[in-house]
């Protein structure tokens, strides 16, 4: 399994390279460098000379992938795109723009992101799991149409419009959180409840439908006939066989974004003041801050090849035939 | 023991367990929610128990402040931090109308002297051609401290403590706070001279370096000097005090000097602005040690300042935290103010000790609907209004006068209403080929689009008549506006019943044929006109319809308009080069001279051949003329005829479509006190006062848990559950079926 690991690192590191060849091109086809210093140093009174000095200062001076001035390595080297994106590689993601210390804002922004992330992550999936096995138990009969209809109809809706329901019904009109806000400690609780309440809900359609499908395949296999035949009760089949042997398509939608977890939710952490990671990137893009935008990106793609290898990983555990050479 | 047995036993104790789990866990519950229920915090309340009658202002904000660095910031929402924290010699007095400037850290209002080429001094009423220099001679209060800081920390043998710290020094130490000690000292004059030398440093970019390099004698040569300092050392720590500066020069503890090329009577203004606000010298060199800006533990995040507020709590990712300054020297509420004021018990606390609340607690609320909810709720003490809200919060009267809601006047909530110095307009591109140019055909076309332009429409539908239709460059407020007949576009408007009436389109049709284009067709060409409106594009969802209004407008002469929409980037790359052909601009004051808007105008100012503001790259060599007089005049019946003219020629050439001057609106709760917006005065928090137990008790009223709908679900629930349960026990004890066999 060693090898096969370190087969997987190294055939991140050309991913890598192409992410961050992509993020740079297409950055820099909507912002030239001029652009970028002009977004740090205001609208008003800003002159020719202190966007050159800034840029100058902040390394947008040079080409963006060539440098015909230079000669040898240094005409590659000697650019933006190399400049920019070496030190990510060591995960110094240096200072943005405006700055500020990226490493450490990534630090401080993770934990309010989690905080958020991992209750809506491992309620939604056991509420998913058990929606979809009770479905599946009371297939063929009202319910299981009802309960499809009902989660065709909650995937159907936007998940900012559960957001605002949310927000209207528990926090304003029935005054039982705030509305929005974060605070840390324990005090973190009662700004999480509906966040997370809402994460849940509006991941419930999706999911279970997604779950169902893959219980139903598992429904129909000789293993089950064998477990009924032994005389076990139906609720029994479902949650011990049924529900390990599905356990490998899950891990594969599951195990997957694990990491990505902290990089947050975009919107979640917009509407409800959630100080995290999810509106660290959209503020670096309204902001145009390119340095954030590419440690971000490339933070998010490092998570994505680590959840693809531990979700390979875990197929081990839950498959004994599966072996990762 | 059979094996049936076993589980069965076992199955027992673990629902048995589960049940006794389950009951643990409701009794938990009901127990908080009688505890909650008997408290007297509402269980919405965003903000800890213990503040809920503390003396503390609740306000938000949107985006996160880029710099607090007094020689960086230049927005809005920087100074509303950086206002409270840094104290410039001067402030505008906070309720008088006109704005009056005032002194703040200045004990007095500066001492002017000009002088000729020589040196020589002249007379205060030098023509202007005369003076070759000005001096502005600032005499401090005394006794003014700065907040508490580990900058000036100092041990028991003097020495300052955290100013050489060694490598391994900040282990542990992740924010401001991280620092033990803290300590003050008095405000001196080399302070404010150390601040001006700021400006020149290239590591900071100061945004009016390049304007102040043209006033203050040798600031360009400092910025050369410390330029190749900082080619060595790009962030380090530079001895400003070595670098003398001949336009700004400490000449007593308490006094100093600042000296600017020529007149410039406008530069009074500046100095009620954070950049020139007194920065000590221990701040920059605590900062520059190494390891704290990897921490980001810097002066653009960390302000030091002399006023009422520090910043106790930066994290503008959440919240940001305003606390009293203690060592905040006296200053009292202003003891007059403009007439009215005293009506609306705006000088009830004259004389009292300023400021009157002990911390004012910024929260990032991206969102409007939250925002808007919260501040209905109780739990933010002002709040502007979107266009979502307006409706809920206002009805406009039959001659737009605005009044609450009658929901909001339930709730005590109190509207204030005031002219922002500012103005949004429509430029015409004067370089442009078919828009642009001073010849007949090209003032008669951009009449006609004036004409069509129906801004009264605009301000109706879009702003929801926050808005006064523009008469021209000057907003109301600003010397050399003027109201009524004498105030109104000749071009434009009628002057019918006492009112400014828009010239109906057929006028506007009749100049558009004078022009070439009757009924919108190039009478050379026998091609209907085209013409291109540039716009920024903006997500707002009301941008579409935006634009098709204006192309309506356009469309009322006949005329086709294309609108352009980019990116905010491209668009003023195309404003730089001159491209565009019709733009959207607009223009907040700087300060509340005419001057700062009629240079909008100025030929010396045009954007695409000096790199100005002025946009529309007009250039009048009658109104430059006009301007370089008007802008050194103190303001008098000499100027205003000038400034008559100016806009006059204005008016004739019609190099913009005058747009209007934004009102802004703002609800306050019925526990705020001495509220008075004053668009100008970025330092208003300290004058503010507010109700906490009013405020207790109301949110308590506004705030009461709703749990029925709680018990309505829980009923629901079962409704659906109960099924479940009867075709659970159905499956489970159905015999099993037979085979065909």
């Amino acid at each position: 399994m060693l090898a096969y690991i370190v087969r997987r690192i190294l055939y991140a590191i050309p991913i890598l390279i192409g992410v961050n060849v992509i993020t740079f091109a297409l950055f820099f086809a909507v912002n030239t460098p001029n652009d970028v210093a002009r977004m740090q140093l205001g609208v008003k009174r800003v002159t020719p000379q202190a966007i050159e000095e800034w840029k100058r200062e902040h390394g947008y001076d040079k080409p963006l992938f060539y440098n015909a001035a230079r000669s040898g390595l240094a005409r590659l080297t000697d650019t933006i795109f190399f400049q920019k994106s070496v030190r990510l590689f060591a995960f110094d993601f240096g200072r943005s723009d405006s700055g500020r210390d990226i490493g450490a804002d990534i630090r401080q922004r993770m934990w309010p992101s989690l905080a958020i992330a991992v209750p809506v992550f491992i309620v939604g999936l056991l509420t998913n799991i058990t929606m979809a096995l009770l479905i599946v138990f009371f297939r063929a009969t009202y319910l299981e149409v009802s309960a499809v209809v009902l989660t065709v109809v909650m995937m159907s809706i936007s998940s900012l419009f559960y957001i605002i329901a949310g927000q209207f019904l528990i926090g304003k009109l029935m005054h039982l959180v705030p509305i929005s806000g974060y605070s840390g400690g324990l005090s973190a609780f009662k700004f999480l409840v509906l966040p997370v309440a809402v994460g849940v809900i509006s991941g419930i359609g999706s999911g279970t439908r997604w779950y169902r499908t893959i219980f139903l395949e598992e429904f129909g296999k000789d293993y089950v006939r064998t477990a009924r035949a032994k005389g076990l009760s139906e609720l029994r089949v479902l949650f011990r066989h049924v529900l390990k042997n599905g356990m490998v398509p899950i891990l594969t939608g599951a195990v997957v974004i694990l990491p990505l977890l902290f990089t947050g939710n975009l919107i979640l952490e917009s509407f409800f003041g959630i100080p995290g990671l999810g509106s660290y990137t959209i503020d670096a893009i309204q902001g145009q801050d390119f340095a954030i935008v590419r440690s971000m990106v490339f933070l998010g793609s490092v998570f994505y090849i680590v959840g693809l290898l531990l979700t390979d990983i875990s197929y081990t555990l839950v498959d004994p035939r599966i072996r990762l050479r | 023991m059979p094996q049936g047995v076993r589980r069965a036993r076992v199955t027992g104790a673990v629902r048995g367990a589960v049940r006794g789990y389950g009951i643990r866990v409701l009794c938990a519950l009901l127990v908080a929610v009688a505890l909650g229920g008997c408290g007297k915090t509402p269980w919405n309340d965003p903000y800890p128990a213990a503040d809920a009658r503390a003396n503390v202002l609740y306000a938000a904000f949107s985006e996160r402040p880029k710099h607090l660095d007094p020689a960086r910031a230049y927005s809005a929402n920087e100074y509303e931090f950086i206002a409270q924290i840094y104290e410039p010699p001067l402030q505008y007095q906070y309720l008088d109308r006109p704005y009056r400037l005032v002194p703040l850290s200045a004990a007095a209002m500066p001492e002017v002297t000009y002088l000729d080429a020589h040196g020589r001094a002249l007379a205060p009423g030098a023509p202007a051609r005369r003076i070759a220099y000005t001096v502005y001679r600032i005499r401090i209060r005394r006794g003014i401290r700065y907040q508490p800081h580990p900058c000036f920390a100092r041990g028991p043998d003097g020495r300052p403590l955290y100013l050489d710290l060694k490598p391994g020094a900040l282990a542990g130490i992740r924010t401001l706070s991280g620092f033990r000690h803290t300590g003050t000292r008095e405000l001196t004059a080399a302070d404010f001279v150390y601040e001006i030398k700021r400006l020149a440093d290239p590591r900071l970019h100061s945004p009016i370096f390049g304007l102040m390099s043209g006033y203050i004698v040798g600031l360009k040569g400092l910025e050369r000097r410390l330029a190749k300092v900082r080619r060595d050392d790009p962030h380090g720590y530079i001895d400003l005090s070595r670098y003398p500066l001949a336009g700004a020069r400490v000449t007593g503890r308490y006094t100093y000097e600042i000296t600017i090329r020529g007149k410039y009577p406008q530069f009074r203004y500046w100095l009620a602005m954070p950049f020139f606000a007194p920065v000590p010298p221990e701040a920059d060199r605590f900062y520059a040690q190494p390891g704290m800006a990897r921490r980001n533990i810097t002066l653009d995040w960390y302000p030091v300042g002399t006023g009422p507020y520090m910043l106790t709590e930066n994290n503008p990712n959440r919240r940001m935290v305003l606390s009293r300054n203690p060592n905040f020297h006296p200053e009292t509420y202003p003891r007059h103010g403009a007439p009215g004021d005293a009506a609306q018990g705006l000088l009830k606390d004259a004389g009292r000790r300023l400021p009157f609340v002990d911390r004012v607690v910024f929260s990032l609320e991206k969102e409007s609907i939250p925002y808007w909810n919260k501040f209905l709720q109780g739990y933010y003490d002002m709040s502007g209004i979107s266009s979502d809200s307006f409706d809920q919060a206002v009805q406009m009267g039959a001659q737009g006068q605005a009044r609450l809601t009658p929901a909001m006047r339930a709730k005590g909530i109190r509207l204030r209403t005031s002219v922002v110095p500012a103005i949004y307009y429509m430029g015409f591109n004067m370089l442009d080929p078919v828009v642009g140019g001073y010849d007949a055909r090209a003032r008669a076309l951009r009449r006609a689009i004036s004409i069509a332009v129906d801004e009264e429409e605009y301000i109706a539908i879009f702003r929801n008549g926050r808005g006064i239709p523009a008469q021209g460059p000057i907003p109301p407020g600003i010397f050399g506006y003027r109201s009524g007949r004498a105030g109104i576009d000749p071009y434009v408007y009628d002057w019918v019943d006492g009112h400014a009436r828009r010239k109906p389109i057929a006028a506007a049709r009749a100049l558009l044929a004078r022009a070439g284009y009757p009924g919108g067709v190039d009478r050379r060409t026998g091609e209907p006109l085209t013409l291109y409106l540039d716009v920024a594009s903006s997500s707002g969802p009301d941008q579409q319809a935006l634009l098709d209004w204006y192309r309506k407008q356009f469309e009322k002469l006949g005329v086709q308009l294309v609108v352009r929409s980019t990116f905010y980037n491209r668009f003023q790359d195309k404003m730089r080069k001159g491209t565009e052909q019709i733009f959207l601009w607009g223009w907040n004051a700087d300060y509340p001279d005419p001057e700062n808007f009629l240079f909008l105008l100025y030929g010396p100012n045009g954007k695409v051949r000096h790199g100005g503001e002025n946009a529309a790259n007009y250039d009048n060599p009658e109104f430059d003329r006009l301007f370089d007089r008007m802008k050194d005049m103190a303001d008098g019946p000499e100027r205003l005829a000038i400034i008559d003219r100016m806009v006059a020629i204005a008016d004739r050439d019609a190099p913009w479509v005058w747009g209007f001057y934004p009102k802004e609106f703002r609800l306050y709760q019925a526990w705020d006190h001495n509220v008075k917006p004053n668009p100008m005065a970025n330092n208003s928090l300290k004058y503010l006062r507010i109700d906490p137990d009013l405020r207790a008790r109301l949110r308590a009223r506004w705030n009461r848990p709703v749990l029925w709908p709680l018990l309505a679900m829980a009923g629901l629930g079962l409704l659906f559950i109960a099924p479940a349960v009867i075709t659970y026990r159905r499956k489970e004890h159905r015999p099993p079926r037979r085979g065909p066999d």
